[in-house]
């Protein structure tokens, strides 16, 4: 090794592989219903639609998990959007080619797109 | 760049892996790629947690979900439930058994194990893959050396070490600083750097621990201090007994080499350093640092007087620095947080954190790190969960086979070193072994001492025939054939071979007698007065006696080898204590449990 540079090159590049370990708690969470309703209803695909456009933005401090059935069922594939210090964002009937506007303007711009929330769901009936 | 949507982190120390975790990561591979989920889930293999008593040990982020005991058939389980639709697995979730807490409901730093703990030496173990150099250096790796080699002068790194207040890990305790300074002063052609990972104590692997889980931690700190006094090469001085650590040091220096972070002209500052591996084989003395150097060298491990002292004379007769694997593992963060931070833990006299392993009868085996001046107490009881099956404590041995026993009356004892010494025990290199009342204390100073007799390597008079003279003395006072004098003569044996020994292996070895003695006289005296022992524990002073539970099936007196049993068919029966070998056959094949021990 050279310098001091190229070996900060490396922490660089590798922290962003290994900071999911860090239970990093300032992290953005993307949780998504995955029992039989969500599963059913197609979560799974939407779920690796976060990770695809998590990836190819390169964002990092965002962790996406998974979790039961909440209840509203007939409102699945549901996810929930958390971002530190904002309040909880509930996402009703996502599709994967939804989630790139999600991810753009709630999770990079902190607006949430709020024609997706459940708020607007309920309104519509 | 990959990015995964979870990481699975396997134990892959020791402990775990002759506990099976070798097979669990084939599974998970397996698995993952049966459900297509080897692009989103990353599996790597770390080092020890510490907790191994719940081993072996899988840790899934984001959630910091705690699996404890898995087995390979667990692992689709996991797989299927937790990694593919998010649902924790709870039968496999550690729960705490002294306090009934589960790792779901809090979170793992919250558990009593891990919550009075504070890793640092420890720091990447069970977070990183040891044998990944790109993870080390993410976590901060390697920018200790960067920083010493661009920014400190050589005395400015071993002023650090001096103000840090860091004292050495191995046992004795001398101030580091102080001896990378006189190594420093020494005037020659070559020096050396070397380091202790030898770890004879028997019930010690903290050093395995940080070499199998952080092996980078030793090679920077080496680089350092290699820095600091002037040596251009170092050796590694690793028992063969620890095949996973030897496998993951040299996985490192390569890697290490390649990087350039070894060899030539390190950061492009003109700075050498070249590392290599030594392997023990098997010898307690060779942990001795004149005897190690000697092996190193190729000799038989024997020491030798001093001085004159490593730092002057060392290896191959040149200027050598000695420190303990634990030692190496603090200096980098030292260096990158400042020798304030580090002083700023602990105690007065003792500074920063001390790794322990905690084995014997208690509930939490395995690795704790807790700083200096802890109590004893929260040690066993908080992190350690206390005696299993609601026995009573009765001591704990730390020093291994050179240390002392602290008794129940000491519980509140802060742990530094010198608090220890003046009780009578010593801090020693971190192994704990606690004992209960089932545990006969003469026959503990028996089991070490015949370790020390064992492992002498008989150049001095005092160790060579005095521990053998004192062994033979223990041996036959648990057989029920002692005097009352004997212990005058093990007091007379061991202050003079304590006075008189070559090497620190010959003047420790009376220690776990003169603390036992000191504390536990009463059941010497049991042994040698009343032919009895008070922990029912020593074969031979154990009276084998039939109850009135006997029914009179005569099955004990068909099987007893020395035809010691009599009596009629449907009567009790007798043991004649004079013909009984006190083989046990007896109360084996008993089925109404009416023969008992005393």
């Amino acid at each position: 090794m050279k310098s001091i540079a190229e070996l900060e090159a490396i922490r660089q590049r590798t922290l962003d592989k290994v900071l999911l370990r860090k239970e990093g708690k300032d992290a953005v969470r993307v949780v998504v219903g995955m029992a039989t309703c969500g599963i059913a209803a197609g979560a799974r695909p939407v779920m690796l639609a976060f990770v695809e456009e998590l990836k190819r933005r390169n964002l990092v401090n965002v962790t996406v998990s998974q979790t039961g059935c909440i209840g509203m069922c007939r409102l699945e594939p549901m996810v929930d959007v958390i971002v530190p210090g904002q309040e909880k964002v509930t996402y009703v009937k996502v599709k994967p080619e939804m989630v790139g506007r999600i991810v753009a303007e709630h999770i990079v711009n902190g607006r949430p797109v709020e024609a997706y929330t459940i708020g607007a769901a309920e309104d519509a009936r | 760049m990959e990015l995964y949507r979870a990481h699975v982190l396997v134990c892959g120390g020791t402990g775990c892996t002759a506990s099976g975790s070798g097979d669990l990561l084939k599974r998970f591979e397996e698995k993952l790629k049966e459900h297509s989920l080897e692009k989103e889930i990353k599996i790597v293999r770390t080092g020890c947690f510490g907790l191994c008593e719940a081993g072996p040990v899988v840790i899934v982020y984001p959630e910091g979900t705690f699996y404890s005991h898995v087995k390979v058939e667990d692992v689709d389980e996991i797989v299927s439930e937790h990694l593919l639709k998010g649902r924790k697995v709870q039968h496999l979730v550690y729960v705490d058994h002294a306090t009934q807490e589960s790792s779901v409901t809090k979170s793992l730093e919250e558990i009593g194990f891990y919550k009075k703990q504070k890793r640092l030496a420890l720091r990447n173990c069970g977070v990183i893959d040891p044998e990944n150099i790109d993870e080390y250096i993410a976590f901060d790796g390697y920018k200790a050396l960067g920083k010493v080699l661009t920014e400190m002068t050589r005395e400015q790194v071993i002023d650090e070490v001096i103000k840090s207040g860091l004292r050495g890990r191995g046992g004795a305790g001398f101030a580091t600083g102080m001896k990378w300074k006189f190594t420093y002063q020494s005037q020659a052609d070559q020096k050396y750097v070397a380091c202790n990972a030898d770890e004879g104590d028997p019930g010690a692997f903290m050093d395995r621990s940080v070499l199998e889980g952080d092996p980078h931690s030793v090679i920077e700190a080496m680089a350092i201090a290699g820095y600091a006094i002037g040596a251009s090469e170092g050796y590694i001085y690793v028992r063969a007994e620890y095949p996973i650590a030897v496998k993951r040091l040299a996985i490192a220096i390569e890697q290490a080499k390649e990087y350039g972070l070894l060899g030539k002209n390190i950061f492009d500052t003109g700075f050498n350093f070249d590392l290599h591996i030594r392997l023990g084989a098997g010898a307690f003395v060779c942990g001795e640092e004149t005897a190690l150097m000697a092996s190193v060298e190729g000799r038989r491990g024997e020491p030798r007087p001093r001085p004159p002292f490593p730092a002057v004379k060392g290896i191959f007769g040149k200027p050598t620095m000695l420190n303990n694997v634990e030692t190496y593992a603090n200096i980098p963060q030292i260096i990158l947080k400042g020798s304030e931070w580090f002083s700023s833990i602990g105690t007065e006299k003792s500074k920063g954190t001390k790794v322990f392993a905690l084995g014997g009868k208690i509930n939490n085996t395995g690795l704790v790190e807790v700083p200096m001046g802890t109590p004893l107490r929260e040690i066993i009881y908080d992190i350690g969960g206390g005696i299993p099956g609601g026995k009573q404590y009765k001591a704990v041995q730390t020093g291994g086979p050179s240390g002392g026993c602290i008794p129940a009356e000491h519980l509140d004892i802060s742990i530094e070193y010198d608090t220890l010494t003046a009780i009578g025990s010593m801090m020693g290199s971190g192994g704990m072994i606690v004992l209960d009342e089932d545990n006969c204390m003469v026959d503990i100073a028996r089991f070490f001492l015949d370790f020390t007799v064992d492992e002498s390597c008989g150049k001095c008079a005092p160790c060579r025939i005095g521990t053998r003279r004192m062994l033979e003395i223990l041996e036959r006072i648990v057989e029920g054939k002692g005097e009352m004098e004997d212990i005058d003569k093990l007091e007379t044996l061991a202050k003079n071979i304590k006075a008189t020994a070559l090497c620190g292996l010959g003047q420790s070895a009376p220690n776990p007698i003169l603390s036992t003695l000191k504390y536990f006289r009463g059941e010497y005296e049991a042994h040698i007065k009343e032919k009895r022992c008070p922990a029912h524990h020593c074969q031979a002073l154990l009276h084998f006696e039939i109850t009135d539970k006997c029914r009179g099936c005569t099955l004990c007196a068909k099987v007893c080898p020395a035809g010691a049993i009599t009596g009629e068919v449907r009567k009790q029966h007798t043991i004649d204590t004079q013909k009984c070998l006190k083989c046990g056959a007896c109360m084996d094949k008993c089925r109404f449990s009416a023969i008992v021990k005393n």
